[in-house]
């Protein structure tokens, strides 16, 4: 782009967020005086934007590590997420723990429910590469990008169907399309006060372990890619996949790999956010996999690391403009923010542009 | 115009064993016929040339030797074993890598990954590790260039990464598309050089090219390649002396 097309978009995004910015909410002298009057609100909204973000960063890596392996953007994967939410509902009900459970009692069966829901979402998931975008691999690329879509309605339906179950499953609840109380299993433990530090600032041993959780996953998945065998190989088939093959590597192993590794990170995704908001839907799949399809392209798609950096990034913008801005503009916040990073930097921001010499 | 196994044989008498078999394969990119029944042979040790003009289908003869592409017809036997319907992983295990056309590196790994990923077929350390050290003493640069991602190395660097990433598969049976293609002429005669030492230190090398002059210095024997078809054979100095190869692929008289 020319430097005068940047200067002038520049400017009109300027104009749109100025015409935007009161209707949506951004009055900046308020916000001013909310955060100095209340600085502890902030930090508030800081960490739970960490903590979001680090869930929409685990599911943006679903989305990245598919599109960087076949260039396919996998609608489904949001929904696939929802699914492991219900899964864990599921399990956690067949297992005899709700909400009057204690922590104690609980570890064991959060536990086998960890196990259900990450085998199941990557099952899932493999079984959808295999039937539904597989044997279209070699069609042009609109095809399996409406099988997706047409995946991502299977799955909501699912859902909802799942959600009205409850002859057999008392904790669905009354109303199919209604959101489930999810039990709110882990400790609240006030881990500032136990610290003897005096703060208004809510940070519990529940914050602690999904933030703790999401990061060791994304640490671990790092590691995965960067060192094991079949992580190099992942990497290998998402940069030249011919070159792949030339190498004895067995190229369609290494997609359901994929698939599965990020199916199981989507099901985690979902117990965690269902222990951490304590309330799922059957329409949160949706919602959450914009988010974090967006999140995937702000990192830049395909790399793994600006996934995580994107996913938390969003998370952290939602926060505080539900906080400060207009909950109900936070998805124009969102992808206002989107558009300017991509103005900027249109492979995302850690997007990677090695020429390949010819 | 095909040439008799005995043929082959009675030219290589002290090294007489086959290592390749081609039989008339027919390949086709959907419908278009791309090889019209090609046959050749390469003898165990050997450096065989295939040359011929741009879309004559070398490179599809490489593919299809590879497993990359099936052949619609014809047998491909390898060290006596029919290898047509392996997958490339198969193949590349029983012996056979390829430095592709267009080199086709891992841009964002670096050399080392580059080669370690060459020898994915293989489980012995201790052998890949003496492989890394031959590789990197055969081409110098890469190793000066060690930790540089691939994508960053000039076209000549890139070019040695993907000879050796296809030596670290310890392949008996060499493939090598193009390797001169885009090169400065210092480099292809060094990259030349190179090939013919690999090829005494004991693998067997089926080399494409389309600089025919240089690949009929250093070969055997060649083949020339027209439209899918074989048209010559013969050895090296018969083909640089013939009257059809001198006019149409050393650009004399």
């Amino acid at each position: 782009m020319k430097r005068w097309q940047k200067i002038f978009l520049f400017l009109a995004l300027a104009y749109s967020v100025l015409l935007l910015g009161p209707i949506a909410g951004l009055d900046i002298p308020r916000i001013t005086r909310d955060v100095v009057s209340h600085p502890e609100t902030l930090v508030q909204q800081l960490l739970i934007g960490l903590i979001n973000g680090a869930i929409i960063a685990i599911i943006a890596l679903g989305y990245t590590l598919v599109y960087g392996i076949i260039e396919l953007i996998n609608f489904a994967h949001g929904d696939l997420y929802m699914l492991g939410a219900f899964t864990s509902l599921t399990a956690l009900g067949a297992f005899g723990v709700d909400g009057s459970a204690t922590f104690q009692a609980s570890i064991l069966p959060i536990f086998l429910t960890l196990i259900l829901a990450t085998t199941i979402c990557a099952g899932l998931n493999v079984l959808t590469e295999r039937f539904a975008y597989r044997p279209l691999r070699n069609a042009p690329r609109l095809a399996p990008l409406i099988s997706a879509i047409g995946v991502s309605f299977i799955f909501q339906n699912i859902g909802l169907f799942w959600g009205g179950l409850r002859a057999f499953l008392p904790v669905m609840g009354n109303n199919a399309a209604a959101p489930k109380d999810f039990p709110d299993l882990l400790p609240h433990i006030n881990i500032l006060k136990s610290l003897g530090i005096q703060s208004n600032i809510n940070f519990t041993t529940k914050e602690l372990i999904v933030l703790v959780a999401a990061l060791a996953l994304m640490v671990g998945l790092q590691l995965f890619v960067q060192y094991t065998r079949p992580g190099k190989a992942m990497r290998a088939v998402a940069q030249n996949r011919d070159a792949a093959r030339i190498m004895g590597i067995n190229v369609d192993q290494i997609i359901a790999l994929t698939f599965l590794i990020g199916g199981g990170l989507a099901g985690t995704a979902g117990l965690l956010i269902g222990l951490y908001n304590n309330t799922i839907v059957f329409t949160m799949g949706f919602t959450a996999g914009l988010r974090a399809f967006t999140a995937a392209v702000l990192g830049g798609i395909g790399n793994i690391i600006g996934a995580m950096l994107g996913g938390v990034l969003i998370g952290l913008i939602s926060a505080l403009s539900d906080q400060y801005l207009s909950s109900r503009w936070t998805n124009a916040w969102i992808f206002a923010v989107l558009v300017v990073i991509l103005v900027f930097r249109p492979g995302g921001l850690l997007g990677e542009n090695v020429q390949e010499k010819v | 115009m095909r040439e008799s196994r005995r043929e082959v044989q009675r030219h290589y008498r002290y090294r007489a064993q086959i290592m390749l078999e081609v039989t008339d394969v027919h390949t086709y990119y959907g419908n278009i016929h791309a090889l019209k029944g090609v046959s050749l042979l390469v003898g165990q040790g050997e450096i065989v040339t295939l040359i011929g003009s741009n879309g004559a289908g070398k490179t599809t003869t490489l593919r299809t030797i590879q497993g990359l592409l099936r052949p619609r017809q014809g047998t491909i036997l390898y060290e006596g074993k029919p290898v047509d319907s392996l997958s490339t992983e198969a193949i590349v295990r029983l012996g056979i890598s390829q430095s592709p056309e267009g080199r086709l590196i891992f841009p964002r790994m670096t050399v080392r990954e580059n080669l370690e990923m060459g020898a994915f077929s293989r489980r012995d350390s201790l052998g890949i590790k003496s492989d890394t050290e031959r590789v990197l003493n055969l081409f110098p640069r890469l190793r000066e260039r060690i930790n540089q991602k691939g994508g960053t190395l000039s076209g000549g660097e890139q070019q040695m990464l993907a000879i050796g990433r296809a030596m670290m598969a310890r392949p008996r049976l060499l493939l090598l598309d193009e390797p001169s293609m885009g090169l400065a002429p210092m480099l292809v005669t060094q990259i030349f050089s190179i090939i013919r030492d690999i090829n005494t230190q004991g693998t067997t090398i089926l080399l494409v090219e389309q600089n025919a002059r240089m690949a009929l210095t250093v070969a055997h024997r060649g083949y020339v390649l027209q439209t899918g078809q074989i048209v010559l054979a013969g050895t090296a100095t018969a083909l640089q002396s013939n009257e059809m190869v001198r006019k149409a692929y050393l650009g004399e008289i």
